[in-house]
């Protein structure tokens, strides 16, 4: 018989895999097909467009290189987080999901600053489908990044006081998630011609 | 007992309202979706008295607009598939089964299973609100086709449509964490001795209907805040006058729609395993052919969508290789069934209430399976498209895992839920009532379909050839079988209530069956197992040679 604690919760971990981190897994690959069906979407309306191409050549291309570096440096501090947390390094783990706050907090208001420069040429979500796609899109994963930052705040308050710190590994994973799919929206929108 | 992996609540609230108990959250689903089920089969009432006797006053209704009848129609369809079939066959069954029977404690994640029922619960709140709201519910069909769905004044009003886009959103949401929870559930916590082949075929079922949904829903996720952004926000996606491709919205619908029926069937067939095996006493046959089998249907139902769109201006060259999948996918379910068959040959039968139901479904499904081919094959189908044959063969493809199924596994595992047993003689009477007002209903669909009568339209009589005493005298058929069906459900809802009380104490194991669900008491208390179980030897080991009893539970030893 396995040893008492296991007989008592009836709490197993069958594949070796603790259950947070499958449960994540099974949730990206949910989203994925979210983003994935968006994105084909769009792919094959722009193929259909090619004049699209002067439309995207108003987005503000050094807006959208300055915050995948800020995204790509946050997803960073959540790999460190992680790396602090298995360190028993909890207070370097803290830090590190704070940087990663700041960041997509900048990433956000550079964000906002993009759509008030966007609306006030004009371009509105209802001027043509390339805006509409552009507004859904960047819409969508700014949505998806605000519920992280969420999460996050949660755990790190958690972590201050010892409490959840395995579930910074599992937020970090979904933090790469959004910042995979950033990593296929601003070539698509911003740099495709 | 200390079973589950959250402390045992002592207050009414945590323990029956926001409970995190997987037993108590499947009853909760149970009966959210049940009510759910009287509205939807009150909306079919309306709609089939409106079709006996066009333009006349329907009591306990009163008269039917062409507009009513679209809201009618919506709602019912809208209603049965995703407020009933999917919280009875998944929320309800797989929440209440597959930590019982693989010998865990409760769910992965309790908490986001508790999150997953209120989430549930607030989008039946708002989606009954919609009947509410100026200008009525939803009444673009519970497909709810762009271009008429995407304005809000070619949809009778700014309300309707976008209530129903947000409460199926948050349906879907509820339904993801509850997948996500069965899958990590199934692959992670089964008891110690129990491989994936040991698994009750039910899990099996659960899990594959999880993980086709999650990976069907997305794109139509994607869709549906595409269609909201139309509706809402001026955007043009399925607006041809803007650039935009009102069939995209069909592509990503179907590309969910048509795997959506095996989320539901598959579920169906998981009662069907296990019900079979216990009321012939053999082991089921060819278990891991199903397994394969259902994985296969699995892979093939994302390659089939195509075939909803035959008459909707798709390239023709693409007919032929969906209608191929389409007609391919009947290979694995057809195996499935033969498999079910094989297992009562020489079985020693008992046709107790739950084995009536399930050989009933089998039964009934056979006739929505079979037509299935006639409307996968373009060349019928643009005959039959938008009839109410294809409306005949939906209600015989789905009512047996919905209906049938579902009941087979209320009068089977009620036992387990409740501690009692059903009374046999009104579980027979309803079954018998049951499955002849289905026919009676559903059959005469087939030659109205045939005669070229359209689905999804009030009143036959303004179109001059559906004027005919025949039309009518169909439609007075399957009218009365859908009251007949209606009545029919008493019996089943007196016995339920009257067996909570006075029904006989049923015993941990009242049906003499193997899997683990049936090792706990009756109901099984919070941590569900009072020993924690280990497993010797898969689930279906009945008429073992050598043995005094024809069973041999998973958990003993030897």
């Amino acid at each position: 018989m396995a040893s008492s604690g296991q007989q008592e919760s009836l709490s197993y971990e069958r594949t070796g895999i603790p259950t947070g981190r499958l449960g994540m897994y099974w949730f990206l690959a949910g989203e994925t097909t979210v983003f994935g069906g968006l994105i084909f979407v769009y792919l094959l309306y722009r193929w259909r467009n090619p004049e699209w191409s002067e439309h995207a050549a108003h987005l503000i291309d050094l807006a959208g290189a300055f915050n995948t570096l800020i995204l790509v440096s946050t997803s960073v501090a959540m790999a460190r987080a992680h790396a602090a947390v298995q360190r028993d390094r909890l207070d370097l783990a803290v830090r590190n999901m704070g940087f990663t706050l700041v960041g997509a907090t900048v990433f956000l208001c550079v964000k906002a600053y993009e759509y008030s420069h966007e609306f006030a040429q004009g371009f509105v979500p209802s001027t043509n489908l390339f805006w509409s796609f552009y507004y859904t899109m960047t819409g969508l994963h700014a949505a998806h990044l605000l519920g992280g930052m969420v999460a996050i705040a949660i755990i790190l308050i958690g972590v201050r006081s010892g409490r959840n710190a395995h579930r910074v590994e599992y937020v970090g994973l979904y933090w790469h998630f959004v910042d995979t799919v950033w990593l296929c929206l601003f070539p698509l929108l911003y740099l495709a011609s | 007992m200390t079973g589950a992996a959250h402390e045992e609540p002592t207050s009414f609230l945590r323990k029956y309202v926001f409970s995190l108990d997987h037993k108590v959250i499947a009853k909760q689903y149970l009966f959210t979706a049940i009510s759910m089920a009287l509205v939807g089969g009150l909306l079919a009432y309306v709609m089939r008295m409106q079709l006996a006797s066009p333009g006349q006053e329907v009591p306990g209704y009163g008269m039917v607009s062409p507009a009513g009848y679209n809201t009618l129609m919506t709602m019912h369809g809208t209603i049965m598939i995703f407020w009933v079939a999917m919280p009875l066959l998944l929320a309800a069954l797989g929440n209440f089964l597959i930590p019982l029977m693989i010998g865990a404690g409760d769910m992965a994640f309790p908490r986001l299973n508790r999150l997953s029922y209120w989430t549930f619960l607030l989008s039946t709140v708002v989606l009954i609100s919609s009947f509410f709201v100026p200008g009525g519910a939803a009444a673009g069909g519970w497909t709810t086709y762009p271009p008429l769905s995407g304005s809000a004044a070619l949809s009778g009003g700014a309300w309707g449509v976008t209530l129903w886009i947000l409460a199926v959103a948050l349906e879907f949401a509820a339904f993801l964490m509850g997948g996500i929870n069965f899958i990590t559930t199934a692959v992670n916590m089964r008891a110690p001795g129990m491989k994936l082949f040991d698994m009750p075929l039910m899990v099996w079922m659960q899990v594959a209907a999880s993980v086709i949904f999650l990976f069907s829903v997305g794109p139509l996720i994607a869709g549906a805040v595409m269609l909201l952004l139309d509706r809402t926000a001026g955007t043009g996606f399925y607006n041809p006058a803007t650039g935009g491709d009102p069939i995209l919205f069909q592509h990503l619908f179907w590309f969910f729609g048509h795997p959506e029926v095996y989320v539901i069937l598959l579920p169906g067939f998981g009662v069907i395993a296990e019900i079979l095996p216990v009321f012939s006493r053999k082991p089921i046959f060819g278990y891991r052919m199903i397994v394969y089998s259902t994985i296969i249907t699995g892979i093939l139902s994302f390659m089939v969508w195509a075939h909803h769109q035959f008459v909707a201006g798709i390239d023709p060259r693409l007919a032929t290789p969906f209608s191929i999948t389409t007609i391919l996918i009947s290979v694995p379910i057809a195996v499935t069934t033969f498999a079910f068959i094989a297992t009562l040959w020489r079985g020693s039968i008992e046709f107790k209430t739950p084995m009536l139901f399930a050989l009933g479904m089998l039964g009934v499904f056979l006739l929505g399976g079979v037509t299935g081919i006639h409307n996968g094959t373009p060349a019928v189908d643009i005959y039959v498209h938008d009839t109410y044959f294809v409306v005949a063969h939906f209600h015989y493809a789905l009512i047996p895992p919905v209906f049938f199924s579902f009941l087979a596994a209320i009068y089977f595992w009620y036992p387990k839920m409740f501690g009692r047993m059903m009374n046999e003689v009104m579980g027979k009477l309803h079954f018998w009532l049951t499955i002849t007002f289905v026919n009676v209903t559903f059959l005469p669909m087939f030659p109205l379909g045939l005669m070229g009568h359209q689905r999804r339209i009030s009143n036959p009589n303004f179109f001059e050839a559906l004027r005919t005493p025949e039309v009518e005298r169909l439609h007075d058929i399957a009218t009365i079988g859908a009251i007949g069906l209606l009545l029919s459900q008493i019996p089943f809802l007196i016995n339920f209530v009257w067996s909570l009380f006075r029904g006989r104490e049923a015993g941990p194991n009242p049906w003499r069956a193997t899997t683990l669900e049936w090792a706990t008491t009756s109901p099984p208390g919070h941590g569900n197992f009072e020993v924690a179980p280990r497993v010797y030897r898969g689930p279906y080991e009945y008429s073992v040679p050598g043995r005094d009893e024809d069973w041999l539970p998973q958990n003993v030893s030897g």
